[in-house]
């Protein structure tokens, strides 16, 4: 692999949240009050890290921590990662985290109160193949209460982080499931301004990547950055 | 052309993809000058940050089977993070530039719809002087937000503020 170091192009307008977002509480104190600083890309913004699956082996059936088969709806998910460019980002890593299928993470600082599964624990990490195609195995998360107003919910979802090929690439978001009723009220998820780029975190169920007698199968694809066509400076 | 998807945040049980190891940058057996980076986070209320990601990049040394130039490390109860890692060296900037020694950094948490990036530079180096990005941030108090303090031998440490007096100067580009 060729390392890439053309700069990015800007970010599309409303297509990201911002962080002072005053519907999430936990915002308040933790948004800057100034406006971020306008910096050159140079070579430590249009590069980054490389993972390969030698150092940091896949884990792509989280329905199967232990040998045993965890509770819940076993479903696939399936997606391509490319760039803004519409090229596949090929071998590039994707870590995945979620709550069991009754909306609790195995985690101390969860105290909500629906049962743990002894056979799921909720972490994954999948490369992309050649052609920029993900799939991994899991069972489908549970909605969960989180405080953040009276009655609030978060609607089921699955957590992603992904690296690309430069620091200017790195994602993190989470993937909603079509028809969910919680999403219309979820300060999270409405925090992303535009409607379309909002909508794009919604996975759509897929019979073609469902498996028959085994699991149902969704599709959801991620978008990175994309890069200038050629590697002139850009503020 | 499609956009880019959206970030949301890492919420708080993103320990689940934890792997403490990666707060060492010499685990796969990396050789040179090993230093250790410690700091805080604090938000606008002056609490600490107990449940952030920190992860830092560094253009060099380059990158390699031994040297991931990438590390990941939680803040603590105390809201604290610590890595090892390799001294940079100065890289390129624009034109003919030099960049002083640095490390990106980026902070995800609860609360924090998207990363919030930055820049560690080091205290007592001479190019700071003339570090194209130092350069663009006209008042002395605010740029040295960005200035870890040298707190030992190969060792160095930055406070960093989410909101409010001192607040660290946070970039995009
Ligand atoms: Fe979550």
């Amino acid at each position: 692999m060729t390392a890439e170091t053309a700069p990015f192009r800007p970010i599309v307008p409303d297509s990201q949240p911002a962080n002072d977002t005053p519907s999430y509480g936990s915002t308040h104190l933790r948004h800057p009050a100034r406006p971020a600083l306008r910096i050159p890309q140079s070579i430590t913004e249009t590069t980054g890290p490389a993972f390969s699956a030698a150092q940091f082996p896949p884990m792509a059936d989280l329905s199967v921590p232990n040998g045993k088969q965890a509770q819940g709806e076993r479903i696939i998910v399936r997606g391509r990662v490319v760039d803004e460019n519409d090229r596949p980002v090929p071998h590039t890593m994707i870590e995945i985290w979620q709550a069991n299928a009754g909306g609790r993470y195995d985690h101390p600082g969860d105290q909500h109160d629906a049962p743990m599964d002894p056979h799921f624990h909720g972490g994954g990490r999948v490369f992309s193949d050649a052609d920029g195609w993900y799939q991994f195995t899991t069972i489908k998360p549970g909605a969960y209460p989180w405080r953040n107003h009276h009655n609030a919910w978060r609607p089921n979802h699955i957590h992603y982080s992904l690296f690309g090929t430069g620091f200017g690439q790195r994602v993190i978001t989470q993937m909603y499931f079509p028809g969910d009723p919680l999403l219309a009220l979820d300060p999270v998820y409405l925090a992303v301004p535009d409607k379309a780029a909002r909508e794009r975190l919604i996975a759509a169920f897929d019979i073609g990547v469902t498996s028959p007698e085994w699991a149902l199968g969704y599709r959801f694809d991620f978008v990175l950055r994309g890069r200038r066509a050629t590697p002139t400076e850009q503020a | 052309m499609p956009v880019a998807t959206a970030n949301q945040t890492i919420g708080p049980y993103w320990h689940l993809i934890e792997d403490p190891t990666w707060a060492d940058l010499t685990r796969f057996g990396a050789q040179g000058e090993t230093i250790v980076l410690t700091g805080t986070v604090t938000d606008g209320g002056g609490n600490t940050v107990a449940d952030a990601a920190i992860e830092i990049w560094q253009s060099s040394p380059p990158t390699s089977d031994s040297f991931p130039a990438f590390g990941r490390c939680r803040t603590d109860a105390a809201g604290a993070f610590r890595f090892t890692t390799l001294k940079p060296n100065p890289v390129a900037g624009l034109g003919n530039a030099r960049q002083a020694p640095h490390v990106a950094i980026s902070i995800f948490a609860r609360g924090l719809l998207v990363a919030l990036t930055t820049r560690l530079y080091f205290q007592h180096e001479p190019l700071n002087e003339t570090d194209p990005v130092l350069a663009l941030i006209e008042d002395a108090a605010r740029r040295d937000t960005l200035i870890a303090r040298k707190t030992a031998d190969k060792s160095w440490h930055l406070d960093i503020r989410l909101q409010g007096d001192n607040e660290t100067v946070f970039m995009e580009f």
